[in-house]
């Protein structure tokens, strides 16, 4: 276990140094998601009083997006540097780099939620701090993070690859999808933990599914 | 004569002409009779009319698909192990007919839910899921297709057979719950799958056997043509190579 935290912790730190030099991803991300919300807005015909019925389903469309975008950015930089191959050749298990990748993305993206999330719910007129509703975000993006960073590392080695990722990632991600926006549907409603019933292990279930399965077979994806 | 093929095929799953060949026959049978049972032998229901017949298709073609997507996680699951191509080629082929199934079973279904439910199409989670299969597949059948080069193919196809195989349990479960708690309008559409009749019930088993060969016979079409076209491949690179 030891022997397998120090690479990925300098995975996730090679990764977010480069943010921190560049700022290209997480910034872009923050706009495009403010724009998902004014597109919905109108699309959804947001009245005064629909606002919290609509606000979960605005809320996961953007963020599953945002989730694309971000992800499929993962790779890329690697990629064109040639970064990819000094991470293979390095004397790092393939366990290593999905879980740095995974947890780099998870990091960004709960960042980029983070920011968005007073923003919504000022505009939509929802209470956003409550534990249930956070507990929701948290498990959907770690579900997102570990199934989008093993279809991103197959994306960006394809043709047209901005188009690949999502037409991977929506059909597997789409349980997640589900289950989170029924969960915060009760969480904004006020409900306890208890209330969001089975949504919440729904989405467990998946992450813990996936987050076995995923390492795995990347390590096929990265052979060579 | 077996010395060529064993050149046309190396590392493939060889030629079985005599075996495809009786299957074309049996499975043709098959359907002929197939179809005079369905239209001729098989009594009108009583309330849904003429349409109802549209089961002894929409059903088989429906199970052969889920059989079709088993066959391409058991094929991408020993691809990734063994490593040997012929594993590849049974995922392959099935995926491709396995997504030709399912398309079919989609339209069927629609054909039949106008009539019956008054709607082409709704939520309720046996279409859900089955919607969902199709886009997982045809995005399995597309990162094969759109990979670097072919082996890369088959091992992103493999990926994508294994994840997507394992969602589905999850999917199935996800829009079930999802539709319990928004009850659908349309009432009681499989209560008269318990009100099917003895000769019903029948002619529904012999098409399930009927699309069981042909699904089979497909399949064995697809790996031959798979082969043909890397013995085609292989010899458009000889060619290259000697620079003719």
């Amino acid at each position: 276990m030891k022997g397998l935290l120090r690479p990925v912790l300098v995975i996730v730190w090679k990764d977010i140094l480069l943010e921190l030099r560049s700022r290209d991803l997480v910034v872009s991300v923050l706009v495009f998601g403010l724009l998902v919300v004014v597109v919905f807005n109108f699309a959804l015909n947001n009245a005064p009083g629909r606002a919290e019925q609509l606000a979960p389903g605005i809320l996961w469309s953007a963020f599953a997006f945002s989730a694309i975008l971000a992800m499929n950015r993962a790779f890329v930089r690697d990629q064109e540097q040639g970064g990819l191959e000094g991470l293979l050749i390095s004397p790092v298990s393939r366990d290593a780099i999905f879980l740095g990748k995974a947890l780099t993305s998870l990091i960004f993206m709960l960042l980029i939620e983070a920011a968005l999330l007073p923003v919504y719910a000022v505009m939509l007129d929802f209470s956003a701090l409550t534990f249930t509703l956070v507990l929701t975000i948290f498990l959907g993006t770690l579900g997102f993070a570990v199934v989008g960073t093993l279809f991103s590392a197959m994306a960006v080695q394809t043709r047209s690859r901005e188009i690949m990722l999502p037409v991977l990632f929506f059909p597997v991600v789409l349980p997640v999808i589900i289950a989170a926006v029924e969960a915060s549907t009760r969480a904004v409603g006020g409900e306890t933990f208890v209330g969001l019933g089975r949504w919440l292990p729904l989405i467990g279930v998946f992450d813990a599914l996936f987050l076995v399965i995923c390492p795995w077979v990347f390590a096929y994806v990265m052979e060579e | 004569m077996a010395s060529t093929q064993s050149i046309q095929n190396p590392g493939g799953l060889g030629s079985f002409p005599s075996i495809k060949t009786a299957l074309a026959v049996i499975t043709g049978v098959m359907m002929l009779v197939d179809l005079y049972l369905i239209f001729m032998v098989a009594p009108t229901d009583s309330v849904l009319g003429h349409v109802q017949r549209v089961f002894y298709f929409h059903v088989p073609v429906a199970i052969m698909s889920f059989l079709a997507f088993f066959v391409v996680f058991l094929g991408s699951l020993m691809y990734l192990i063994k490593r040997t191509p012929k594993w590849d080629a049974i995922a392959h082929a099935s995926a491709e007919v396995g997504v030709v199934f399912v398309t079919l079973a989609l339209i069927t279904g629609i054909i039949w839910a106008r009539p019956v439910w008054n709607t082409w199409w709704t939520w309720e989670p046996r279409l859900t899921t089955t919607l969902i299969l199709w886009l997982i597949y045809v995005a399995y059948l597309m990162v094969r297709s759109y990979a670097p080069n072919q082996s890369k193919g088959a091992v992103y196809a493999a990926v994508m057979g294994i994840v997507g195989f394992v969602d589905v349990p999850i999917v199935y479960y996800s829009v079930v719950w999802w539709r319990s708690i928004h009850p659908s309008p349309v009432v009681g559409p499989f209560a008269q799958a318990d009100a099917l009749d003895g000769t019903m019930a029948l002619v529904l088993l012999y098409s399930f056997i009927t699309f069981l060969f042909f699904f089979a016979y497909m399949v064995m079409e697809r790996i031959e043509l798979r082969n043909t076209e890397e013995a085609l491949g292989r010899m458009r690179f000889t060619l290259r190579r000697s620079g003719r």
